[in-house]
């Protein structure tokens, strides 16, 4: 079922000429009901199907495949069966591992926190997504974009947000990454290009996009040396947004250097994926914008990896953005008000057994990339980075009554001039926060 | 009032005001100044280029000076759009970041023509034709902010902006604030809005009431070519984001502007007729049914004092509130709803503020709470007429 085509059409998924797509696509063909996206075994046994829906005449999107991983795995153990050429080096590997040890740990120590009232409002911990994130952050460069959802604790900190400044802006104190005006959902950081942080789903798509429209314009308007990329996390229900096709749309249109990432846990809130969704195989409409659409195991940190890979490296040629569906599923209700109650408990214990953190350690010491105890040695240090986030938090201090109006205008002449003539924000009262606007 | 109507028709011959200039000696548009009291520098807010002049709270027959007699140069005579895209062609000659993104504003260059030849001048990236997906370039362009550009977004017509609604409010004008001052948004939302001729009810949408909640957002009005301009560049450079509001109606209007480079301030309201009797309050399309009605009133004896307010938010309180202490009268004509409209904001800032130096309630006259009609008749009682404004003052100032 593998095609040797099937590498191939990984890397250069516009390069293929119709006829060897065409000769492939029955062979390769393979429809998946949607039953088998519950986890079930046979999800092993993935699809490949090619677009030919496109004519001659239109040049761009003309053989626009979708491609999992899986494929690649297996066409790569069947060529090279002697030796299987390990996917990371001990370094990387030692880095993933405490990325997404980083990730659990923390959002466990909001769990923590939250039922300690340390923190309020609406939590979304991002526990068995973990591979997601680290898996395609970890590629970026500093200058690259994240833009995320609500539940993008995780994605702030496999950038680079320090811990201490995530925890901060989760217990609501003015040294948080967004002085506290932000919160949960929203997890900003122009140091670190975390661009939100957003509570409507949706609603940060079009601003990846045009983060990716600004890598662009550098490049051909302001002739700067620029190959930024912009990733855009958002999960299953946003894919029957309008924003979400908009965007599709206009990337694909202007080969725009973004990665759309689809965290595909099947469930919105009480709301089944398959419930919603006409055709729940979201990576198909990728090609149905002219871009080509992945689908890769997201309990997998090194799929996810290797899939990223070349979808970044897409973007930064030039050659525009990817859609890439992660199956994924989330340990934890959907946010730490939802009793979760729903979900059938076969499916949380499957997913549970595909514990992307226990996958990648039994990864490296099978493969002896390291040892035991240096695992251990990044968990202690990781268990000790959280805990000093959580105190430094607690002894940061609350916002002073003065910040309430700082920030609502970059300009804050903004404000407007009072009735004596002068410009509100000279009123000294602004300055304690009691001002009249 | 039929001619009045005429003139300010969109497809037909440019309005020329130096005819209504003879008439009213006090009223010039052509030679509007730039009124700018004295206000601390300790800021240093955008100023044009003529210096500072306090506000004229004198009496009615003082002849506004001519600035563009008062400047060295001649001046140039243009249309409203063209003023617009004047100051949009020189801010984006200043500015490599300054980039427009909106539907049809490259290739057909823009429904009201304001930036026709951008495209070919600058690029189609640079002006950017956007597929009809009003949230999301508006996201986009937010995001664009974000990173480092300037984009300027135009709404077809305003009342597609709805559609934009969710990015209007919660990026545009949250962002900065819910990222702790990190990301600024410096985008300008522009387009043309108001009731137009005969457009029917969702073209002829006023949105200036449906905006004006949301905190983060600066919003103007022009109505001049004057004015456009100086907005324009104003909103381009302003780090906030602004959304600048164009009538249908008002982009043939025609006026000599100063060849020199001016920047108006988003914030300051426009003396257009100093007075005594009665504080007009007014912006856009409805400035003009005003001062048909000043001259009416003026025949019958009264004296009004006509402000354009400019800015919708923040309103001017100082140059407004000079104006009540005056007069001690005030009337509000606007082409907003009544519901909730700025009208009703600027009542209730102005009961707040200046509610001792009052003779009389706050008159407020807007629009009916209807979807404008398409019959002609209907669509002229649905908003405010010259005959309603003089009726007012008569009734105000007994």
């Amino acid at each position: 079922m593998a095609c040797s085509a099937a590498a191939k059409i990984l890397h250069n998924p516009l390069l293929i000429s119709s006829s060897r797509s065409a000769e492939k696509s029955d062979s390769c063909c393979k429809i998946l009901g949607p039953s088998s996206f519950l986890g079930s075994t046979s999800l092993s046994k993935k699809l490949v199907s090619v677009n030919k829906g496109v004519s001659r005449a239109s040049r761009r999107s003309a053989n626009v495949v979708a491609v999992s991983s899986d494929v690649v795995k297996e066409k790569k153990l069947k060529s090279n069966s002697a030796a299987p050429s390990l996917l990371i080096t001990k370094e990387e590997g030692l880095v993933l591992y405490e990325d997404m040890i980083l990730g659990r740990v923390f959002e466990d120590m909001c769990a923590q926190m939250y039922y300690r009232g340390k923190m309020f409002g609406f939590v979304h911990l991002y526990n068995g997504q973990e591979a997601v994130s680290t898996g395609f952050i970890k590629l970026l460069k500093k200058e690259d974009c994240v833009v995320s959802t609500y539940r993008d604790h995780v994605h702030a900190l496999s950038k680079g947000v320090p811990a201490r400044e995530v925890m901060s802006e989760l217990f609501g104190k003015t040294t948080g990454c967004c002085r506290g005006q932000g919160g949960s959902m929203h997890m900003f950081s122009k140091e670190h290009n975390v661009l939100g942080g957003f509570a409507f789903i949706g609603e940060g798509i079009p601003v990846a996009t045009g983060a990716a429209f600004t890598s662009k314009y550098k490049r051909e308007v302001l002739k700067e040396d620029c190959d930024e990329v912009t990733l855009a996390f958002f999960g299953d229900g946003t894919c029957n947004n309008g924003q979400f096709f908009e965007c599709l749309n206009m990337a694909a249109l202007w080969k725009l250097p973004i990665v759309f990432v689809v965290e595909n846990n099947l469930w919105a809130i009480g709301m089944s994926h398959l419930r919603a969704t006409s055709d729940p195989q979201i990576w198909k409409k990728g090609p149905a914008f002219g871009m080509p659409g992945v689908h890769v195991d997201g309990m997998d940190v090194l799929k996810v990896r290797e899939v990223a890979n070349e979808a970044i490296a897409r973007a930064r040629r030039g050659e525009g953005p990817t859609l890439v569906e992660c199956e994924t599923y989330r340990f934890r209700g959907h946010s730490l008000a939802d009793p979760d109650e729903l979900r059938d408990p076969a499916e949380k214990a499957h997913y549970a057994t595909r514990d992307p953190i226990t996958a990648l350690k039994k990864y490296i010491l099978e493969n002896n990339l390291a040892s035991e105890a240096e695992l251990k040695a990044i968990e202690k240090k990781i268990d000790e980075v959280v805990e000093d986030a959580v105190e430094f938090a607690d002894e940061s201090p609350v916002p002073a009554r003065s910040q309430l109006l700082e920030n609502v205008f970059a300009d804050p002449r903004g404000f407007g001039i009072g009735p004596d003539g002068k410009y509100r924000c000279e009123d000294p009262k602004f300055t304690e926060g009691t001002a009249q606007v | 009032m039929a001619a009045m109507l005429q003139s300010v028709r969109v497809a037909s011959a440019s309005f020329h005001l130096p005819d209504q200039c003879s008439k009213l000696p006090a009223f010039s548009v052509c030679s509007l100044p730039v009124i700018r009291s004295e206000r601390s520098s300790s800021l240093d807010p955008i100023h044009g280029t003529r210096s500072t002049r306090k506000v004229i709270t004198k009496a009615v027959a003082a002849q506004a000076e001519n600035p563009a007699a008062a400047a060295s140069k001649p001046g140039h005579e243009l249309l409203l759009f063209e003023a617009l895209r004047e100051g949009l062609e020189e801010e984006m000659d200043r500015d490599p970041r300054v980039c427009v993104m909106g539907e049809d504003v490259g290739h057909y260059g823009g429904s009201y023509k304001v930036t026709k030849g951008l495209a070919e001048k600058y690029g189609d990236l640079r002006v950017l034709d956007t597929p009809i997906a009003e949230n999301s370039f508006t996201g986009m362009a937010v995001g664009a902010a974000m990173t480092g550009l300037r984009p300027i977004v135009e709404g077809m017509n305003m009342g597609f902006l709805l559609l934009a609604f969710n990015q209007i409010s919660d990026n545009c004008g949250m962002l900065h604030y819910t990222s702790g001052g990190q990301f600024t948004i410096p985008t300008v939302i522009r387009g043309p809005g108001g009731v137009g001729r005969q457009l029917g009810a969702e073209h002829s949408q006023r949105l200036e009431s449906y905006f004006q909640s949301i905190p983060g957002i600066q919003m103007v009005a022009c109505s001049t070519p004057y004015n456009a301009k100086g907005l324009m560049k104003a909103a381009i450079r302003s780090e906030n984001p602004v959304v600048l509001f164009e009538h249908v109606l008002l982009y043939n209007l025609k006026e000599r502007i100063p060849d020199e480079e001016y920047v108006l301030s988003l914030e300051e309201a426009e003396m257009v007729r100093p007075g005594e009797h009665v504080t007009i309050l007014t912006y856009s399309r409805m400035r003009y049914h005003v001062m048909q009605a000043a001259k009416t009133l003026v025949n019958k004896g009264y004296d009004p004092e006509v402000i354009d307010i400019r800015s919708l938010k923040p309103f001017d309180l100082y140059t407004i509130g000079n104006s009540v202490k005056k007069t001690h009268r005030v009337l509000i004509v606007e082409e907003c709803m009544r519901t909730g409209g700025i009208g009703a904001s600027l009542t209730a800032a102005i009961n707040e503020n200046f509610h001792d130096y009052l003779d009389a309630p706050i008159v407020c006259l807007s629009s009916q709470d209807v979807p404008t009609p398409y019959a002609g008749t209907l669509e002229e009682w649905t908003v405010v007429q010259p005959a309603q404004i003089v009726a007012a003052v008569e009734q105000l100032c007994r």
